[in-house]
C-alpha cells in the first residue's frame, strides 16, 4: 500500500508532463515556470529549514564518543572517534558526510537458539548508500555543461572519465549506471530486508521512486531517444542566463525529465531529503567532547529548587551528631 | 517453569523459550498493534508521597493495566505545549524528529529487540512513537495526509504506548552509534519522559530514588548515621581480609579530595567489594580524602527523569566541595553518573572555579582534560598510580580470576573511557580476555537494566535486554574459561549479576577496584589468604 501509493504518484507525475508537453505543448510551463518556481522553493526552503534548525540552542554538549577520549598523557587518544578539539570534531564529520564513516560500522544480528546473539559485518548498505550519494554527485557536476558556456575543462574532464568505458555512442558513463544500480539496491533492500520494510513509510518509497525515475528519463534521452543537445542546452542557458527559451526542438521527454527534476526540488525542503543539511547540525557528532576542559553554556538555563546544605543538617542533625560526623552549626 | 514461580522471577522464565527470537518483523502496521501490558516487561508508577516530595503534577494511585491512567483533563494540550517547548529547547529533538530517512542500520542494534524481537524495539520505531505525533501536529504535510506522511492522531492509546517503549529504553546510546546522523535514542527516550511526566506517568523505580537522593543525598535513603555504620562495617570485613585497620572519613573539612560513588556501592553486593576496594586503596596511598552524607551519590536518576530533575540532584555534588573547601573531587566507578558528570555537571551546576585542576598528590599527574569540571574518574586516578609504580601489586593473588571487561554504556558512549579500565585489569590480573569486537568498547551492549529498569517486576525485559552482553560472556567462558565480568557501573554490578546468573551462571560481576584492591599488597598486612569477600584467593582458590 505505501510502496503503491509512491508508484502511483510518481506515474500520475509522468502521465502530468507528457499530457502537458507531449499533448498540448505546455513547453513554457514544463521548460521555464515550473523549474524557475521548483528552484525557488528548493533554495528558500532548505534555508529556510537550516536556519530553523540553526536557531534552536543547543543546552548540552552531548557527542556520541566512539574511541577513546583523551585524558593521560600516555594513553592514545582517537581523535576522529573522539574528538576533543573544533578541528578534530570537524574531521569528525568530514569523515561522516564524505564517506559515511557511522554506516561502515554496520553489523547484522542473528539470534540462534539458547539466546546466542551473533553479529557479522554488513557493509551493503553503507556500499550501496556511498554508491548512490557519489554517483549522483557525479551526475550532477556532469550536467553543468549545460548550464555553462564555455564548459569548464574539468566538467569535460570528468565527463570524459566517466565515459571511459567507451560503451556505445554517445559513450555510456559510468556513473549512471552505478546510480541506477544503487537506487535499485537501495529500492530493493526496502522492499526484502524485513526490517527494513516494515519501518517504511510512502516517504521513503516516493523519493526512490522519484530519483529512479530521474535516471531513467536521463538515460532514455541519451542513449535511446537521443534528443537534440542544442535544444537542451538551449533550454539550460536560458534559465541560468534568466533569458528562458521554449526550446522548441527538445523532446518532449526531456520536459518529463525537467520535471521530475523540478519536483525533487520542490519536494527536497519538505521531506526526510533534508538529512542533507541536517546531517551537519546534530549535536551528536558536530561537538566535541571536551566537556571536563572546557565549560558549555546553556542559554536558557535557569535556576532549580535544590535541597541545600543547611536543611540536609536542619533534618538529620541529631543523627549526625550520634554517628561523631562533624555539623556546621553544633 | 516452575509453577510457583512469579513473573518478577527469573524461574518464570525458560531459558530456551526466551532465548528463541525472530528479528523479522511482520504483520500489521505497528501503529495498528495495540501495547500488550503484560506482567514482567512494564514497571509499577510511581507513588504519591515521592512525587508530592520532589514536586511532581499529578500523584495519584493508578495501574498500567488500568482502562482509566486519570490523565489530566486537558492532557492532551499539555502534551502539545510540552513538545513545541522542547523542539524549541533543544536543536537534538527538533533535528531528529526532522532527519531520519529510516535506513534502518540502528534496527538490530538495540538490546531489547534483539533479546526481545517486538518490533517498537527497534530504535527507530522508538523514535516514530514521538515523530508521528510530530508530523501530525507540527508539520503541514503531516496535518494535512495524515497516516500517508507518516502522522497519527494523539490519543490515550499512544500514551500507554509511549509509557511501555520509553521504559524499555535504557537511554545506553549504542544505535546512536552506528546511525548515519547520530540521532540519538536517548535524546528521544527523554524527551519522551519528560512529556510523560507532565502527566504524573512515571515508574516508582526511579521515582522513589530521585525523591530519596533529594532528601537523603543518596538514591537508596540512606541517613549519615547508615552510612556511618556501613563504612564502618566494611572497615571491620577490610581488616578481617587483610589486617590492616583503614578510616573511612566523612564530612571531614579541608580534605584535599572528595569522592563521590554510586550509592549502590555502600549497599548492593557486589558493589559493597568495589567501595572496600577504594578505601584500601586510599588507605594505602595514604590520600587524603573524604566521603560526604550530603553528596552520597554520585549516580543520578534525575537524568532518567528529566533535565531539571537531573540539575536539582546534581547541584549536591558542588555545593558539598565548596562547603567542605577540598581542591578536587575524585568519582567512583559508576556509568550514568559519569554521563551526567561529563556532559552535563559544569553547564548545569558549575562553573567550579573555586575548585583546583585535579593533581594527583602522588604521581604528581596534573588531570588537564578535567580542568574546567575539576572532577576526575577513578580509573583514572589508578592507572595513573600504577604506570608511575606506586602500587605494590601482586596479580596472582587474582590467579583464580579470568575476567573480562564489560563496557558501560555511558563511559563508553558518552565518554570514551576504554583504556583506563582495561589497563588496571591487564596490571592485576594475570587472565584478561576481552569479548567479541562487535560487543565491545563503543559497540558494547547495555546490562539490560539501566535508566531505571533494573527492577524485578521488570524481569522479563532485563532477561531479554542482558541476553545480547549475556551470549558475548558466554563466548569467553566457552573458549576461555572466564569466570567474572568486571564492570565499573554500580547498575551494571546489580543488574548483569542477575543476568549472568541466567544465562551464565558460571560467571559471576566484579568491580575494577575490588580486583585491584585483591592483588594489592597492603603495608602491615597479613598473608592474604582470602579476599573481600573473604573467599580463598590464588592458587588455592583454583582446586
Amino acid at each position: 500500500m505505501r510502496i503503491l501509493v509512491s508508484l502511483v504518484a510518481v506515474v500520475a507525475l509522468y502521465l502530468l508532463a507528457w499530457v502537458g508537453v507531449g499533448v498540448l505543448g505546455l513547453r513554457t510551463l514544463f521548460g521555464t515556470v515550473l523549474p524557475y518556481a521548483a528552484l525557488a522553493l528548493f533554495v528558500c526552503g532548505v534555508a529556510y529549514r537550516v536556519v530553523r534548525w540553526a536557531a534552536v540552542p543547543v543546552p548540552f554538549r552531548i557527542p556520541t564518543t566512539c574511541g577513546q577520549q583523551r585524558s593521560l598523557e600516555w594513553i592514545k587518544p582517537s581523535p576522529l572517534e573522539n574528538p576533543h578539539t573544533g578541528l578534530q570534531a570537524f574531521l569528525r564529520m568530514a569523515l561522516e558526510v564524505l564517506f559515511f564513516r557511522s554506516l561502515l560500522r554496520n553489523t547484522k544480528a542473528e539470534v540462534r537458539a539458547g539466546g546466542r546473539l551473533i553479529q557479522g559485518s554488513s557493509k551493503w548498505l553503507w556500499a550501496g548508500a556511498l554508491a548512490f550519494h557519489w554517483c549522483f554527485l557525479v551526475v550532477l557536476v556532469r550536467h553543468t555543461r549545460f548550464f555553462t558556456e564555455p564548459v569548464p575543462w574539468c566538467v569535460n574532464l570528468l565527463a570524459h572519465l566517466d565515459g571511459f568505458l567507451q560503451v556505445g555512442v554517445p559513450a555510456m558513463t559510468l556513473s549512471s549506471v552505478v546510480l541506477l544500480g544503487a537506487l535499485g539496491f537501495l529500492l530493493a533492500r526496502r522492499l526484502v530486508t524485513g526490517q527494513v520494510r516494515y519501518i517504511s513509510l510512502p516517504a521513503d518509497y516516493f523519493p526512490l521512486f522519484l530519483l529512479l525515475s530521474i535516471v531513467a528519463t536521463g538515460l532514455l534521452l541519451r542513449h535511446v531517444v537521443r534528443t537534440d543537445l542544442s535544444a537542451v542546452k538551449e533550454v539550460a542557458m536560458g534559465l541560468v542566463t534568466f533569458a528562458p527559451s521554449p526550446g522548441e526542438g527538445a523532446h518532449w521527454l526531456f520536459y518529463v525529465h525537467l520535471f521530475f527534476v523540478s519536483v525533487l526540488l520542490a519536494y527536497f525542503p519538505f521531506s526526510k531529503l533534508m538529512h542533507m543539511g541536517g546531517v551537519f547540525l546534530s549535536p551528536t557528532r558536530n561537538l566535541a567532547n571536551n566537556n571536563r576542559a572546557v565549560r558549555h553554556i546553556n542559554p536558557w538555563d535557569y535556576p532549580v529548587k535544590v535541597h541545600t546544605y543547611e536543611e540536609y543538617e536542619g533534618e538529620f542533625r541529631e543523627k549526625l551528631k550520634t554517628a561523631g560526623i562533624p555539623l556546621e552549626k553544633e | 517453569m516452575t509453577s510457583e514461580a512469579k513473573p518478577d522471577q527469573m524461574a518464570y522464565y525458560d531459558r530456551e523459550k526466551l532465548g528463541q527470537v525472530d528479528l523479522r518483523p511482520g504483520g500489521a502496521d505497528w501503529m495498528d498493534v495495540p501495547v500488550n501490558m503484560r506482567p514482567g516487561s512494564f514497571i509499577y508508577p510511581a507513588k504519591e508521597k515521592h512525587l508530592q516530595y520532589f514536586g511532581l503534577p499529578n500523584p495519584r494511585q493508578w495501574f498500567p493495566t488500568d482502562p482509566d491512567w486519570k490523565l489530566p483533563a486537558n492532557w492532551k494540550e499539555i502534551i502539545i505545549e510540552g513538545m513545541r517547548e522542547r523542539l524549541s529547547k533543544y536543536r537534538s529533538f527538533q533535528v531528529f524528529m526532522d532527519i531520519c530517512v529510516r535506513c534502518g542500520a540502528c534496527a538490530d542494534k538495540c538490546h531489547f529487540f534483539i533479546g526481545g524481537g517486538d518490533p517498537r524495539n527497534m530504535p527507530v520505531l522508538r523514535a516514530e512513537l514521538l515523530r508521528s505525533i510530530y508530523r501530525r501536529e507540527f508539520t503541514q504535510a503531516g496535518k494535512i495526509l495524515g497516516r500517508l506522511a507518516g502522522g497519527r492522531e494523539l490519543t490515550v492509546d499512544v500514551i500507554k504506548e509511549w509509557f511501555y517503549y520509553f521504559y524499555q529504553c535504557t537511554e545506553c546510546r549504542r544505535c546512536s552509534v552506528f546511525c548515519p546522523y547520530g540521532i540519538d535514542t536517548a535524546e528521544i527516550t527523554m524527551m519522551g519522559r519528560e512529556l510523560l511526566h507532565l502527566l504524573g506517568v512515571n515508574v516508582n523505580w526511579i521515582m522513589e530514588p530521585v525523591a530519596n537522593c533529594f532528601r537523603t543525598g543518596n538514591h537508596l535513603g540512606i541517613q549519615p548515621h547508615g552510612l556511618r555504620d556501613t563504612l564502618d562495617f566494611f572497615a571491620d570485613d577490610i581488616e578481617e581480609a587483610t589486617g590492616v585497620r583503614v578510616e573511612a572519613p566523612l564530612n571531614r573539612k579541608g580534605a584535599e579530595v572528595l569522592f563521590v560513588t554510586p550509592s549502590g556501592d555502600f549497599l548492593a553486593d557486589p558493589g559493597t567489594y568495589t567501595c572496600m576496594g577504594y578505601m584500601c586503596l586510599f588507605h594505602e596511598i595514604g590520600l587524603d580524602y573524604t566521603f560526604s552524607t550530603y553528596a552520597s551519590d554520585g549516580g543520578n536518576f534525575g537524568l532518567f527523569t528529566s533535565h531539571e530533575a537531573m540539575k536539582r540532584l546534581n547541584a549536591k555534588i558542588y555545593a558539598e566541595a565548596r562547603r567542605l573547601g577540598v581542591k578536587w573531587i575524585l568519582g567512583g566507578e559508576c556509568g550514568h553518573m559519569w554521563r551526567v558528570l561529563n556532559q552535563y555537571m559544569d553547564t548545569m551546576n558549575g562553573p567550579a572555579d573555586f575548585l583546583q585542576v585535579p593533581t594527583s598528590p602522588l604521581t604528581g599527574t596534573r588531570f588537564e582534560h578535567a580542568r574546567s569540571t575539576k572532577m576526575i574518574h577513578i580509573t583514572e586516578f589508578t592507572a595513573d598510580l600504577i604506570k608511575h609504580g606506586k602500587l605494590n601489586l601482586d596479580p596472582s593473588q587474582n590467579d583464580h580470576v579470568r575476567v573480562t571487561f564489560h563496557d558501560s554504556c555511558n563511559p563508553a558512549r558518552a565518554m570514551g573511557i576504554f583504556e583506563e579500565p582495561r589497563y588496571i585489569l591487564r596490571s592485576v590480573c594475570n587472565h584478561f580476555h576481552e569479548m567479541p569486537e562487535n560487543t565491545i568498547r563503543e559497540k558494547t551492549f547495555c546490562c539490560g537494566g539501566g535508566a531505571g529498569l533494573g527492577t524485578d517486576e521488570n524481569m522479563e525485559m532485563r532477561l531479554r535486554g542482558g541476553m545480547p552482553r549475556a551470549s558475548a560472556v558466554r563466548h569467553v567462558h566457552e573458549k576461555h574459561g572466564v569466570n567474572h565480568l568486571a564492570a565499573m557501573c554500580a547498575i551494571d554490578r546489580a543488574t548483569l549479576s542477575t543476568v549472568c546468573e541466567y544465562w551464565v551462571p558460571e560467571v559471576r560481576v566484579t568491580g575494577i577496584h575490588e580486583l585491584v584492591t585483591n592483588a594489592l599488597v597492603m603495608k602491615g598486612q597479613k598473608k592474604r589468604e582470602v579476599n573481600l569477600r573473604l573467599e580463598p584467593i590464588g592458587a588455592q582458590a583454583e582446586e
